[in-house]
């Protein structure tokens, strides 16, 4: 279990990265914290020509706020993120979701972005970028752009980043006062991806629930101010658009069926931070 | 391990079918990939090489290296030899396999089957082993009793997985056409008899050493034994040392895990509950070959099919189905696992349709205090205990009656609480003649009688008075040095800190017997009671000698803080060291009845384990200890997750050498089973790929996963062993499934507890049928469904495999 | 800085255990190969080379990572601690000694990788409760112990440490 042969590149700058995207396309790697890429790499199921390695490059190591953002360069890794002093007072459902991302020893080389850029449908962030609505920005040789995250999160490890682009960092929304958040996980073990996650988030009574690990992405439903048997009606069909599959540790039933009822607890534990 | 400079490094191409034939092999690119030395496949090897003998009359075709077929995902094809492991790897992908894919069989049912497509068509059938025995009158027993109670179980695969795989580097002697190993493994040295043979070399032309240290085994190294002749034979064709370690991938794919059994279990009972007759009939699923000492699992437990329980009427019927699946190999617990979750589920079941309490229904059974030793219907000899007072004390001081409180209150309050139990006779130090139990009475006539247990260790005193030890248990982590040194030292009246113990065994020249190895639980109640001999032996002739030149009577010494001393005259001692520099320096002044030197190996074997007799009784191991088991879960109805609130295990392992050890074993056992119960699951696909083939996907239990444990003991001395030890560390690989699962029937009020108990199964069984969707529903967006199924769980296996096919 | 080539050998030097270590490695070199076979610091040990055991669990500039998803070639000029710096001039570090006395080690595989997370860990949260301690545990697999002795040990230290914090 070796990774096969390729080139190496320590990146210094933003610019020397896009520059080799715009040669390389998609034969070139992006590099953050590798926590992902290298088992893939050890495994060969992916043979890059080039990795590049970003984490070097100091521009891309910021936790800002920005106006209505948090904006996260794309060499933050996910501890320090946990560790950054504001973060359950500025993005509280990332605060409460984080944990959840893989181990201690992971994450302390593991990147925010690149589990975003991943876009694994049972990990974490994404699902949490998701209901928050955030947004992610992208560098490339012909220049800069926005996207926001429904038109980035294509599908299962499918995104709208071109193969010349760089994530430069992403967005989460800062929290307001009268928000609630709740995320709730299940999976095997404590620090396996998901079989299910969810997260909700409710303002004034208006709840929004995102469920990650059931369908190709993580996917969001208001379900507004629904109640009883409306709101277990709107689960059911929540729970059936998205599907779901069976996999070694669960079937698409068992998915669905958290969705229904762990769906409602989020949904009602929500509500209750309000109060 | 250093390796000589010049050493290579083998990679191991693996099958990406379950079943097919080999039509063409072309290495001639890979050849050609920088620093490669040499590809060697199937024909190669069967050139080379004999195939493997097979523990039944079957003719199976088993080879180191694929010949002609493949039959299971991860079954080595080819071996490339490179400068390195990263250059081997990328030449694997540049072998070209042509594969004529076969129908295959996975399920053991269907396996069985007459129209089963054959995966060794010599054998004219997959059942390669079908016997029966009965001891009693079981008929009788059944016709006439007033319940018949039954149950299917089944007990899947399981892997031990040590953390550190399989690793041997091997070298050729050409001008002496012998070879040189060192390798992990584990024994029993049985089994090692094989490699040479199919070396075609004598024995003492293949030399293995075992590492001092060793990365856990559990079982699983016995099974490097076939990796011993492909490095050898890579060795001899390139004429240089070749080291192979197995990666993880390997290790999941391929290496060998427990067996997969079906059990129909039947007990004819009383109205009290007691058992008056059991039958069990056993279909057991190997794999795709039948590997040395297989099948073991079958057979190890035989004589006490009855577990801890008087029963006397017994019929077994014992099958073997071969499958496209990797070949089974040992595993802790060894064949205890799937007797005892049949069993202990039984009594359960049993309590629930007599309306009785499981407890009084075990008590009834068990074998009463005062009739030890004790012989079983099926023959094993059970050594010593009193289960009895195990039970009541574990009751007691495990706080039994604060789980059922708790059962109670969970209840009233709607949740889903429930409490199991399991007893099991531990066994210890497997008799060598056990396995022969599967010949019929003629064949084993034929073949002369397989007896015994030998434990061998050696203890020394050089002339300056230092003492080393050195042993046949190969050990990877129990602490076998402690407990040894512990022994001699305290024969010595030395500390353990002046005792040096050497677990490194060298074929070529240390004391060792087929009996060797690190399995069967067999350290405590064999080897360190050779070593307790020696020990003795030592201190007689030291005594002896020191006698002599004292003028006093050798009975009159004792052995304390270095020095050998009078009992009755102070002013009479001489150091230790003293006494023994004159065996050494001064032999000729020795009289003649004692031998020169001070270095006495003992070879020690219990008279208890006799082959079997003609009444196919056998008395499988030695020593047999007692656990008793209970434990309280609680189910989130939502979840299905089962949270085991308590766990509580009694063990009596005779006289325990080193309590803290002991409790060592028993949790490492504990944090097995808790995984083999409810998170691993290995699993192949209806492909016959394996699924589970990495470690996101066969779940080991880590430290979040464990509950809150009590470990109670109690010590009833075996007869049988000089120390008055058994063996000890495997039993809650027994008991812990079946424990588990009793609590999980009691909460749930279910018959029958699928392995492993994942939530997903609980949560089928919870949740009822399935809410519809609404009406205006059509169907669930395709995409996500299908691309998803897709993902990272359709076997990497296959797709690493298949890539490097397609190449 | 300039495309290390696939196929050739690079020098990488870093700091193991506060000495500087040179060795060659390609660009596709595991940390984990790098620090065993070209330093020849064999006490990381590897489990799995996919990132689930945590067997080879090292410090890079203080942070315990898995040293199987890492690059040699990203680990130069950083800061390397592996086991056999814990316990400088023979001497067991307090970790350690706590995994002595409670016979949290059987055959020693995993334990290399927990002690480099315990350390880290502990050095940056010594009021560390014992569900914190068991999650960081939770990022290894031992097959050997049932991790019930190493929690044990880890919560012992934890308690040293807040108990030697509050002496003045
Ligand atoms: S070897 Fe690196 S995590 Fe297992
Ligand atoms: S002590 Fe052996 S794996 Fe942990």
């Amino acid at each position: 279990m070796k990774p096969a042969q390729f080139d190496y590149l320590r990146a210094g700058s933003i610019e020397e990265v896009v520059s080799h995207l715009e040669t390389y396309g998609d034969r070139a790697r992006i590099m953050a914290g590798g926590q992902t890429l290298m088992p893939m790499l050890n495994f060969r199921l992916v043979e890059p020509e080039l990795i590049i390695d970003i984490t070097g490059i100091a521009p891309l190591a910021h936790i800002r706020m920005s106006g209505p953002w948090v904006e996260i360069g794309a060499a933050v890794t996910q501890s320090s993120l946990l560790d950054w002093s504001d973060l359950s007072r500025e993005v509280p459902l990332v605060a409460a979701a984080l944990p959840w991302v893989g181990h201690f020893q992971t994450r302390n080389r593991g990147t925010v972005c690149g589990s975003i850029a991943h876009a694994d449908p049972s990990s974490e962030l994404p699902l949490v970028l998701a209901v928050l609505g955030g947004a992610i920005d992208l560098a490339s040789k012909r220049g800069t752009r926005t996207l926001k995250v429904s038109e980035f999160q294509l599908g299962m490890l499918t995104t709208a980043r071109a193969p010349d682009e760089l994530i430069t960092s992403v967005r989460f929304p800062r929290a307001k006062k009268g928000e609630g958040y709740v995320f709730r996980e299940v999976a095997r073990r404590h620090g396996d991806f998901a079989i299910v996650s969810l997260a909700g988030m409710a303002v004034a009574g208006q709840v929004v629930l995102g469920v990650g690990g059931v369908a190709g992405s993580p996917t969001v439903r208001a379900f507004g101010t629904l109640k009883d048997a409306a709101l277990d009606d709107a689960l059911n069909a929540f729970a059936w658009e998205m599907g779901g599959h069976d996999d070694v540790h669960a079937t698409a039933r068992y998915r669905r069926d958290l969705v229904r009822m762990l769906g409602k607890q989020v949904i009602e534990e929500a509500r209750a931070c309000l109060s | 391990m250093p390796v000589r400079g010049d050493t290579l490094y083998a990679a191991i191409l693996r099958s990406p079918h379950p079943h097919a034939e080999i039509l063409s092999i072309d290495a001639s690119k890979a050849l050609a990939r920088p620093g490669v030395a040499a590809v060697l496949t199937g024909p190669e090897v069967k050139a080379m090489t004999e195939p493997f003998i097979v523990g039944v009359k079957a003719p199976i075709d088993d080879w180191a290296l694929a010949v002609d077929r493949v039959r299971y995902v991860g079954e080595p094809v080819a071996v490339i030899v490179a400068g390195d492991r990263y250059q081997a790897e990328d030449a694997l992908d540049a072998i070209e396999v042509e594969y004529r894919p076969l129908p295959i069989e996975l399920d053991p049912r269907t396996a069985a089957r007459p129209d089963a497509t054959l995966l060794h068509p010599a054998c004219k059938s997959n059942i390669v082993h079908d016997r029966t025995f009965r001891y009693g009158d079981p008929e009788s027993a059944f016709a006439n009793a007033p319940h018949r109670i039954k149950l299917e179980v089944e007990y899947p695969r399981v892997l031990c997985a040590p953390m550190e795989g399989y690793i041997v580097v091997a070298d050729h002697n050409a001008a002496e056409d012998s070879f040189d190993v060192i390798a992990n493994f584990q024994g029993p040295f049985s089994v090692l008899t094989v490699v040479p043979r199919a070396l075609r070399v004598a024995g003492n032309k293949f030399r293995l050493r075992t590492p001092p240290n060793s990365g856990g085994s559990f079982g699983s190294k016995l099974a490097i034994f076939p990796y011993m002749v492909l490095i050898c034979i890579a060795a001899k064709k390139t004429g240089r040392p070749v080291k192979w370690v197995e990666d993880r991938l390997e290790h999941l794919a391929a290496s060998g895990s427990g067996p997969h059994r079906i059990t129909n279990i039947e007990a004819a009972v009383a109205k009290d509950g007691e058992i008056l007759a059991l039958n069990c009939d056993h279909l057991e699923e190997y794999g795709a070959l039948l590997r040395a000492p297989m099948p073991g699992p079958l057979y190890r437990m035989h004589g006490v099919t009855t577990g801890t329980y008087g029963i006397r009427h017994l019929a077994i019927r014992n099958r073997i189905v071969l499958t496209n699946k990797a070949p089974v190999s040992l595993v802790r617990g060894f064949g205890g696992p799937q007797i005892y979750f049949a069993l202990e589920r039984l009594v359960q079941r049993i309590a629930v349709e007599l309306k009785l309490e499981p407890l009084a229904v075990m008590r009834r059974n068990l074998i009463p205090a005062n009739a030890f030793p004790y012989r079983t219907a099926a023959g094993a000899l059970l050594d010593s205990g009193d289960f009895q007072n195990a039970i009541a004390t574990a009751i007691d001081e495990g706080g039994l009656g604060e789980l059922q409180h708790r059962r109670e209150e969970a209840r009233k309050a709607g949740r889903l609480y429930g409490i199991g139990f399991a007893c099991a006779s531990e066994p210890g130090v497997s008799n060598m003649g056990y396995l022969s139990t599967l010949l019929p009475l003629e064949a084993r006539r034929k073949a002369g009688p397989k007896d015994g247990a030998i434990g061998t260790a050696t203890v020394a005193v050089d002339g300056n008075g230092q003492v080393t030890v050195a042993s046949d248990s190969t050990p990877q982590g129990q602490g076998h040095r402690t407990v040894l040194a512990q022994i001699v030292a305290d024969e010595l009246g030395l500390t353990p800190n002046d005792i040096a113990v050497n677990v490194e065994l060298d074929t070529s020249k240390d004391a060792w017997s087929i009996a060797a190895g690190n399995y069967a639980s067999r350290f405590a109640a064999s080897t360190a009671n050779a070593a307790y001999l020696a020990a003795g032996r030592i201190r007689k002739k030291l005594a002896a000698i020191a006698a002599l030149s004292l003028g006093v009577s050798s009975e009159s010494l004792t052995f304390k803080g270095g020095k050998i001393c009078s009992l009755t005259d102070p002013t009479k001692t001489l150091p230790l060291y003293r006494v023994a520099g004159m065996a050494h320096w001064s032999p000729g002044s020795l009289p003649d009845d004692i031998t020169p030197g001070l270095r006495e190996t003992v070879q020690w074997n219990p008279r208890e384990l006799t082959p079997p007799t003609e009444n196919d009784e056998i008395n499988t191991s030695l020593t047999y200890g007692f656990i008793f088991d209970f434990c309280g879960v609680e189910i989130d109805r939502i979840t299905g997750e089962v949270r085991i609130d308590k766990y509580v295990t009694m063990h009596d392992g005779g006289r325990l050498l080193n309590p803290a050890l002991v409790e060592s074993q028993v949790h490492g056992a504990l944090g097995q089973a808790f995984g083999a119960t409810l998170y691993e699951n290995f699993a192949y696909g209806a492909d016959g790929n394996l699924l589970t083939s990495t470690f996101a996907d066969y779940l080991l239990p880590t430290a979040m996963e464990i509950p809150p444990t009590q470990l109670l003991y109690q010590e009833t001395p075996s007869p049988f062993t000089p120390l008055g030890t058994k063996g000890v560390g495997e039993g809650n690989s027994m008991t812990t499934p079946a424990c588990i699962g009793n609590a999980v029937a009691d909460a749930l009020g279910i018959r029958d507890v699928p392995l492993p108990i994942t939530p997903v199964r609980i949560a089928a069984l919870l949740h009822g049928e399935e809410l519809p969707p609404p009406a205006k529903f059509t169907s669930a967006p395709s995409s996500t469904t299908a691309a998803t199924v897709e993902r990272r769980h359709d076997s990497l296996m296959q797709r690493l495999f298949s890539k490097r096919e397609q190449l | 800085m300039p495309i290390l080539k696939a196929g050739e050998r690079h020098t990488v030097t870093l700091t193991l255990n506060g000495r500087p270590a040179t060795g060659y490695a390609e660009s596709r070199t595991l940390l984990s190969d790098f620090i065993r076979h070209e330093l020849g610091a064999t006490g990381t040990h590897v489990g799995c080379e996919h990132g689930v055991c945590g067997a080879c669990t090292v410090r890079v500039d203080g942070k315990a990572v898995r040293s199987c998803l890492t690059l040699a070639v990203q680990a130069a000029g950083c800061q390397v601690e592996t086991v056999e710096g814990l316990a400088p001039r023979g001497t067991l570090s307090i970790l350690q000694e706590a995994f002595k006395r409670h016979h949290a080690v059987q055959c020693g595989y995993c334990t290399p990788g927990i002690l480099m997370s315990l350390t880290h860990y502990l050095e940056t949260n010594p009021e560390a409760t014992e569900m914190q301690l068991r999650e960081v545990i939770g990022g290894h697999l031992c097959r050997c112990t049932g991790y019930t002795q190493i929690v044990a040990a880890a919560v012992d230290v934890a308690t040293r440490l807040r108990e030697a914090a509050r002496k003045p």
